[in-house]
């Protein structure tokens, strides 16, 4: 296995190759605003660094919280039209409830609430609609809005009502551009059709971004399957993940904690990832971080994605401390900190300035921070370790002891010992750990349905079929793909042994080229 | 809890306590009735749109007026998909006036807690009808003879059920209040496992004689204590403790929950592991949609009716018995149980042998606290 893993960061782009169990190369380079130029110059500089012959490589696999910022700062998103099969049912809350308003009204063009969907057992709700599907699919052809967003009532257990509807819409509309709730998952309407609706709003970026990619890739003279990482730790390939772009929302931290875990070799382990801004502070079991099982809002809006779970809190190197009022961040001078750090020749005082005074970094002049009192570094050193002792102490889900892996570029911010931590561990490459996460990423299938009329056995045995399908229709290579998650949950009232049945697969990306063009659509 | 004192016998529901009715009626749940989310998402729509609520406290009804308690009946999960309608909730209510010929004055929550609290409030949007300070369970449990007006041998019916479909059905005579609960559960599995209902229709006299009163006030003053707590960057479990008259039992993170279902509940046990000054104890608590018993190393620590709550550690807010997962830290709670149900009648209903413990109620209230 020889890989390529990327991440683009708000501030750096960083590049690493990974063969087998090590690194052989990183780069850091600063971001770009038009992305390719960022990538492709990481990209450059790493071949370079590994003597200018571009490497036979498996595959390039590239983290970004492109997606994530668009939401959250409101650009570069598509007019969506909803459509929710569910009439009679849900007719109160339509589509874009509870939206902030400034994203509702840059998103929301037009809502259409039609007649369908299923109950939990599978029984029709009402009798689908085609017609007003087809009606509305007409309206909608003479507006210039094309992404389209479909959910129905319990899709995830039969999604019959949202491919129908899809078909009418393409039939209509032929350079529409579907998002299929059932397809981003689990039970909950409001939060599924959320993600479908906020799915559908980025598709066209996603687009952009995925050629960006891959020009980028192309531009590097490098030959290998591109694919891009997601929320849960794993990959999809870029053409598939390019109709996903929700899927990519929280995959930086969740590569900083997988990089750790390979970098380090432990799998259970607490995480502290500190950048310039702030520090991300995750459990590890098993090689991939907890997830968050209640909803997640991301600029306001509800969903249920696949995401770690994971504390941020506001202290990163280029925190700015202010010693009068005492308080460390959670305002930093982010990347400018290489030129307005004290210990870079700036002016101002951040977290750096005060960790090299205090003696635990050594970076820049020193000379330029002798001015501090003892007392300040003092109090500084206090701080720090009581920020990251309470947080780590607050995500960490077991009483027993367990190591702790210090990554990111501000790893020196994080005390040598902590309590309920049997050891601080520093690992090489770990400024670079979410590039290194990207390139060890595995693919995953996942499945979340209700399961009724069938034994607890059999509805779990069913359930991983469907998992492995989804994992294989992803890109990994079936013969490694292992079960990391089951859950299953008896439901109250639902006659016939209901149960809503989660199991969660992974395996290594399929490393034969041939296998992986075939596949590309 | 203590009585809220000099209300006002008709006020309007005011769009701020909204939220704080939702956090309180969450936590009132004892782990069960639903997430509020969907129906206050409802009525914060209705008070956007000019909605406003008339809240009614039970002393100004007359005793003969009619009183429809209400509630939302089905599986949780399945409303998660087959969203709240007001519309539906009301049409349960005009379809008893029509079976009866007489109108209703007012409408009731069968449980203040969970998301049933609304049910009301949805039903009066519609409707006009003002909301009763009162339900008759004081928090969540999961049948119908769990009630206070079961405790008190009212007439278990008539019942109407409606559903999204405009499908309405009258259950007219029923032998006792489990069969009430037979019948009606069967009607609302076939429709899909969520209906709206309106339950025996009730006169003033009876809510005063047996209703569980003010709970709406009291859910409301719950919740704004725990988004206050949070505000001011206190201790909001402490909060809902110092608020409610509580007490602490146990500061852990959950090790373990198993859950299987029979009889069509969720049952289950959660296991929680101490912290801080729990450290090196184990609580163990069991649920039949809602909490029933707790322990600590192996003794009884609170039961039924009590209301035991499962807090998450940090923002105070109520963990539902299908949310409790492994590595949640959380804080578990008793609250007094009201003191229609600690009777000998009342625990027949709901005590800890109505729920197959074969155990006796040990009030943690009634030592003078």
């Amino acid at each position: 296995m020889r890989r390529i893993g990327v991440d683009v960061g708000g501030t750096n782009t960083d590049a690493v190759l990974v063969e087998d169990d090590g690194v052989l190369e990183s780069v850091k380079t600063p971001t770009t605003d038009d992305v390719t130029t960022g990538v492709a110059e990481s990209l450059r500089r790493l071949v370079e660094r590994l003597g200018g012959e571009v490497p036979d490589l498996d595959a390039v696999m590239i983290g970004t919280t492109h997606f994530t910022n668009a939401v959250v700062q409101r650009r570069d998103l598509a007019p969506v039209a909803a459509v929710r099969v569910a009439l009679p049912s849900g007719r109160s809350l339509p589509p874009f409830v509870d939206w902030p308003d400034d994203l509702r009204n840059l998103v929301a063009g037009r809502v259409y609430m039609i007649r369908g969907g299923h109950e939990y057992d599978g029984r029709p709700l009402d009798t689908f609609d085609a017609e007003a599907v087809r009606a509305a699919a007409r309206e909608l052809c003479e507006t210039d809005i094309r992404s389209v967003a479909i959910s129905a009532a319990f899709s995830p257990l039969v999604p019959e009502c949202e491919e129908q509807a899809a078909d009418i819409l393409r039939e209509e509309i032929p350079d529409v551009r579907l998002t299929l709730s059932h397809e981003l998952g689990r039970i909950g309407l409001l939060e599924r059709e959320n993600a479908a609706l906020l799915n559908a709003a980025l598709i066209p970026l996603a687009d952009l971004t995925t050629r960006a990619f891959t020009e980028a890739v192309e531009q590097s003279g490098i030959d290998a399957p591109l694919y891009l990482t997601q929320n849960d730790g794993t990959v999809l390939r870029a053409e598939q993940a390019k109709a996903y772009p929700v899927y990519s929302f929280s995959s930086g931290p969740t590569n900083s904690m997988r990089g750790a875990a390979f970098l380090s070799g432990l799998d259970d382990a607490m995480v502290v990832d500190v950048g310039g801004t702030t520090t991300d502070i995750g459990h590890l079991k098993s090689g991939f971080p907890r997830e968050a099982n209640r909803t997640v809002e991301v600029g306001g809006v509800r969903t249920l994605f696949r995401m770690p779970d994971l504390l941020s809190l506001g202290l990163g190197g280029g925190s700015i401390v202010d010693v009068d009022g005492r308080t460390v961040g959670p305002r930093s001078v982010g990347h400018r900190l290489t030129q307005e750090g004290m210990v870079f020749g700036g002016s101002a005082l951040t977290a750096t300035d005060l960790a090299v005074a205090a003696g635990f970094a050594e970076i820049g002049d020193a000379g330029r921070v002798t001015s501090l009192t003892s007392d300040v570094v003092a109090w500084f050193d206090r701080t720090r370790c009581a920020v990251v002792e309470e947080g780590v102490d607050r995500m960490k889900a077991t009483a027993d002891p367990l190591p702790l892996l210090a990554v990111g570029g501000g790893a020196f911010l994080v005390p040598d010992h902590l309590p309920g931590i049997s050891e601080v561990l520093h690992v090489p490459h770990g400024e670079v750990a979410n590039a290194v996460g990207a390139a060890i990423a595995q693919v995953s299938g996942e499945v979340d349905q209700v399961f009724s009329g069938m034994s607890r056995e059999a509805a779990i045995t069913e359930a991983e079929v469907i998992a492995r399908r989804r994992a294989a229709d992803g890109g990994a290579d079936p013969d490694t793909v292992g079960v990391v998650e089951i859950e299953d949950l008896p439901l109250a009232y639902l006659p016939g042994d209901a149960r809503r049945v989660r199991v969660r697969v992974v395996g290594d990306a399929a490393s034969d080229r041939d296998t992986a063009s075939n596949l590309k659509h | 809890m203590p009585k809220p004192e000099s209300i006002p016998p008709l006020r309007p529901l005011l769009a701020e306590e909204l939220e704080p009715l939702a956090t309180g009626a969450w936590i009132l749940g004892a782990g069960g009735g639903g997430d509020p989310y969907h129906a206050f998402l409802n009525l914060k729509r209705l008070y956007e749109q000019g909605t406003v609520i008339t809240l009614m406290q039970p002393e100004a009804l007359a005793d003969d007026a009619l009183v429809a308690p209400v509630s939302t009946m089905g599986a949780p999960l399945v409303g998660e998909e087959r969203l709240k309608d007001p519309e539906v909730a009301a049409l349960a209510v005009t379809q008893m006036e029509e079976y009866l010929g007489r109108s209703f004055d007012a409408v009731m929550s069968l449980e203040i807690g969970g998301s049933n609290a609304f049910q009301p409030l949805m039903v009066a949007a519609v409707t006009g009808l003002p909301v009763l300070d009162a339900d008759t369970m004081g928090r969540a449990y999961p049948e119908a003879q769990h009630s206070s007006f079961a405790i008190g041998d009212l007439k278990p019916y008539p019942l109407t059920l409606a559903d999204i479909r405009e499908n309405a059905v009258v259950v007219a005579r029923v032998a006792s209040w489990k069969w009430m609960e037979r019948i009606s559960r069967k009607v609302c599995t076939e429709v899909g496992s969520v209906a709206a209902t309106c339950k025996a229709p009730r006169s003033g006299r009876e809510v005063k004689e047996w209703g569980v009163l003010h709970t709406v006030t009291q859910a409301i003053e719950l919740g704004r204590a725990v988004l206050d707590a949070r505000t001011a960057k206190l201790d909001p479990v402490q909060a809902v403790v110092d608020h409610a008259g509580g007490r602490r039992l146990f500061t852990g993170k959950v090790t373990d929950v198993n859950r299987r279902a029979t009889e069509g509940f969720l049952r289950g046990t959660a296991r929680v592991a101490g912290l801080d000054d729990d450290r090196d104890s184990e609580l163990l608590v069991d649920f039949q949609n809602e909490f029933t018993v707790a322990w600590i190393d192996d003794e009884v620590a609170a039961t039924v009716p009590d209301i035991i709550c499962v807090l998450d550690s940090t923002t105070g807010e109520a963990i539902g018995t299908e949310a409790l997962r492994y590595g949640q830290r959380v804080s578990i709670i008793a609250l007094p149980a009201p003191e229609v149900q600690t009777t000998p009648k009342g625990l027949q209903h709901v005590g800890p042998r109505a729920f197959g413990y074969d155990l006796d109620f040990r009030s943690l209230f009634t030592d003078g606290s």
